[in-house]
């Protein structure tokens, strides 16, 4: 009898939770947006990451009073599939999502590499796509007019630490051209693609490449190009390698003491560099797509420090609020702004509206190219400083200033 | 390419870093390759989950680095785990092909090496995972330049010369390794002398993924283990059996030191991407070289 008392109590809060929430958007119809993300397979982890970034952005453009189009307003619902990771799901998926759900909108999947087979179904259906988590320069070279991207492209991964480099000659009266440049660069889409944008800015800026070696995918040992290093003393080192080539460089460029005064890699993070070598990872320059340390500010979610307190709060086990999940927030408030600014639901009218986005946002500006990214937010770069990444560039974000020359550790 | 050599030249002491190096990861390949040079000589099993071993070694260090004991540690635990756990395997798996065809054998330690893969990466996660040694580095002015040498490396190096003069001394002294020379030499005039065969498959099996845990532990110090990394120690220590032979230890000790040496020597020539073409290159090299000497051989018997 207590029992059925006690459920009896709970149903009947439930049921008046559920009739006040209910009220609270009475008037506002569902709009759902389709996605199909890795919740198992290599990407879990990071698919995880975005559909809580997904969420988090849908119930509080919910809460805020949904997108209103005239004088209906419409409440964000978004129906998710597990690709498992694999590409060649991703386009049933989003086949079956269009086809047999009828979805009209669509979040990105994780990853280049689903997002490379999302794009043409997307073509082929006239239905534009938000993405947050495909950042391969081949997204944007084939001419897609469904697809917007709201990061930066893996060209500018490492792009920003050349033009740093260049600005820092240029203070201490070194020519651009003496800047010799030394590069380490796996052999696989992303890393090629970091290669392209750091060779571009690298002309741009006029330094002087010495080193330009490709590491292999099953990498454990690059001392042979660090000894290279040493021997050719550059200016600047750059390396990219997910996550293995971060916990190789990190080892090894402590273990031979090389003393290059400006050190960038990718996958810091990833690769967990400053719990791994503590000290000797201090002074390592990691892009980032966003941090939550960043001055952008935004209508929905405040600046960028509020909704990482926000996320913390949301969601359990975050020590850090991984950028997955910071873009895949935006991406969603790209779509309400766009509705809000087409004022139609017509798929045609939207797309032109998301063409025209021009947003600021707790994770940077929007403002798409023709090709469908971002051209307004930087990549930032941060520096390992006491064990803490902070933001040293563009200058403009920078909360502190970069510790230059880096010493051997 | 030619910038490279021209470098080299340029530089001397760059060459006696790079041979410095070579040398003392050579050390560790010694020791890997030494195991399967036991397992091949002896039972004639292929055995394609060397490098899988390899890597279970490494997780013993890395597992207990993470729960703040020295890495360094872990060697005799990697070692007695990795005895008991060669043991069993024997036991369920090898005992079953070691009579049968060499495919059959190849087949199943290959199928060994995914599912120990796959375990580790279940148990894991598929980061990338290092052991920290603490130990420092130091810096050695030498020919107009200056040479790194960590600390870690040297011990190994040490350790690694240290494991192999025990191997060497066990098998010529104890009498399990004289069962097992005399099992090598021939499988049924051993069982006609009173040897217990099985007892020598069984041992020299668990022996084998011991020495192979404790390179693992070694390499998780030096460089960085994943879950999926054990087929270029197994490649490693192919090349290195094949090229020495394998009744061979000194051969396989030279071979070993000369696979590191080429390897550092080859990712620094030809880029990094490279390195590991050195490793299949020089398979591919000395397997060439065998077939013509077999094949002369082939002729003299006719």
């Amino acid at each position: 009898m207590r029992h059925f008392t006690k459920w009896s109590l709970a149903a009947v809060a439930t049921a008046a939770m559920m009739g006040t929430s209910s009220l609270a958007y009475a008037a506002c119809e569902d709009l759902t947006l389709g996605s199909a993300i890795s919740f198992t397979g290599k990407y879990s982890t990071n698919g995880i990451h975005a559909k809580n970034g997904y969420d988090l952005a849908a119930k509080k453009i919910n809460e805020m009073g949904g997108v209103k189009v005239g004088d209906k307003c419409y409440n964000f619902k978004i129906k998710y599939y597990d690709d498992e990771s694999t590409p060649a799901r991703t386009a049933q998926l989003l086949e079956r999502l269009i086809k047999q759900d009828g979805v009209k909108y669509f979040l990105g999947p994780y990853s280049s590499a689903t997002t490379k087979a999302a794009a043409p179904i997307m073509e082929k259906y006239k239905i534009p796509m938000v993405e947050a988590e495909g950042a391969s320069r081949s997204l944007f070279n084939k001419g897609y007019k469904y697809l917007f991207a709201v990061l930066s492209t893996s060209e500018q991964y490492l792009a920003s630490s050349v033009a740093l480099a260049a600005e820092i000659a240029k203070k201490n009266g070194k020519k651009p051209g003496d800047v010799k440049v030394a590069m380490a660069f796996e052999n696989d889409p992303f890393s090629l693609d970091v290669r392209a944008g750091v060779l571009d800015d690298i002309k741009k800026h006029g330094l002087k490449v010495v080193i330009d070696d490709k590491l292999p995918r099953d990498l454990s040992d690059m001392s042979a190009t660090l000894t290279k290093v040493k021997a050719l003393k550059p200016d600047l080192l750059l390396i990219s390698g997910h996550s293995k080539g971060a916990a190789t460089a990190g080892r090894q460029i402590k273990e031979l003491k090389i003393d290059t005064p400006m050190i960038a890699l990718t996958h810091c993070e990833a690769a967990k560099v400053t719990v791994k070598y503590g000290d000797s990872a201090n002074g390592l320059l990691c892009p980032t797509q966003w941090a939550e340390t960043l001055s952008y500010k935004g209508a929905a979610f405040g600046s960028a420090a509020d909704y990482d307190k926000l996320f913390k709060a949301s969601f359990d086990g975050y020590k850090n609020v991984p950028y997955q999940s910071a873009q895949a927030s935006a991406a969603v408030l790209v779509w309400a702004d766009a509705i809000k600014r087409a004022q139609s639901l017509d798929t045609e009218k939207i797309r032109d509206a998301l063409s025209k986005t021009d947003l600021k946002t707790f994770y940077g500006s929007i403002k798409f190219s023709k090709a469908g990214n971002n051209i307004a937010k930087p990549m930032v770069l941060r520096q390992i400083q006491g064990g803490k990444y902070n933001v040293v560039a563009p200058s403009e974000w920078a909360s502190h200033k970069i510790d230059f020359p880096r010493k051997a550790q | 390419m030619l910038d490279n050599l021209n470098l080299l030249v340029l530089a001397p002491f760059l060459n006696v870093q790079l041979l410095v190096d070579g040398l003392f990861i050579g050390a560790i390949f010694a020791l890997a390759s030494f195991g399967l040079a036991l397992v091949w000589g002896v039972m004639n099993v292929k055995n394609l989950c060397q490098g899988e071993y390899v890597i279970m070694g490494g997780y013993f260090a890395w597992y207990m680095g993470a729960s703040g004991i020295h890495p360094m540690l872990a060697m005799p635990v990697a070692a007695v785990g990795m005895f008991g756990f060669g043991w069993v395997i024997y036991k369920m798996i090898i005992s079953r092909v070691v009579e049968k065809d060499m495919f059959t054998s190849l087949l199943a330690t290959f199928g060994l090496a995914i599912v120990i893969q796959q375990a580790l990466n279940l148990a894991f996660g598929p980061e990338v995972q290092v052991a920290n040694s603490g130990y420092s580095t130091h810096t050695i002015p030498m020919l107009g330049g200056s040479i790194t040498v960590a600390e870690i490396r040297l011990y190994s190096f040490l350790i690694c010369c240290a494991f192999a003069g025990c191997i060497i001394a066990f098998m010529k002294m104890s009498r399990m390794g004289q069962a097992i020379r005399a099992t090598a030499q021939d499988v049924r005039a051993a069982k006609v002398m009173g040897i217990d065969t099985e007892q020598v498959f069984a041992f020299t099996y668990a022996l084998n993924a011991a020495v192979c845990g404790v390179a693992g532990v070694l390499i998780s110090m030096i460089w960085v283990i994943q879950p999926f990394y054990g087929i270029t120690h197994s490649i490693r220590s192919f090349v290195v059996v094949t090229a020495a032979g394998f009744g061979n230890f000194p051969g396989v000790i030279m071979a070993a030191f000369g696979l590191g040496v080429a390897e550092q020597f080859g990712g620094f020539i030809f880029g990094a991407e490279m390195q590991q073409v050195t490793v299949v290159g020089a398979l591919l090299l000395v397997l060439i070289w065998r077939q013509v000497q077999m094949s002369r051989h082939r002729q003299a018997v006719q």
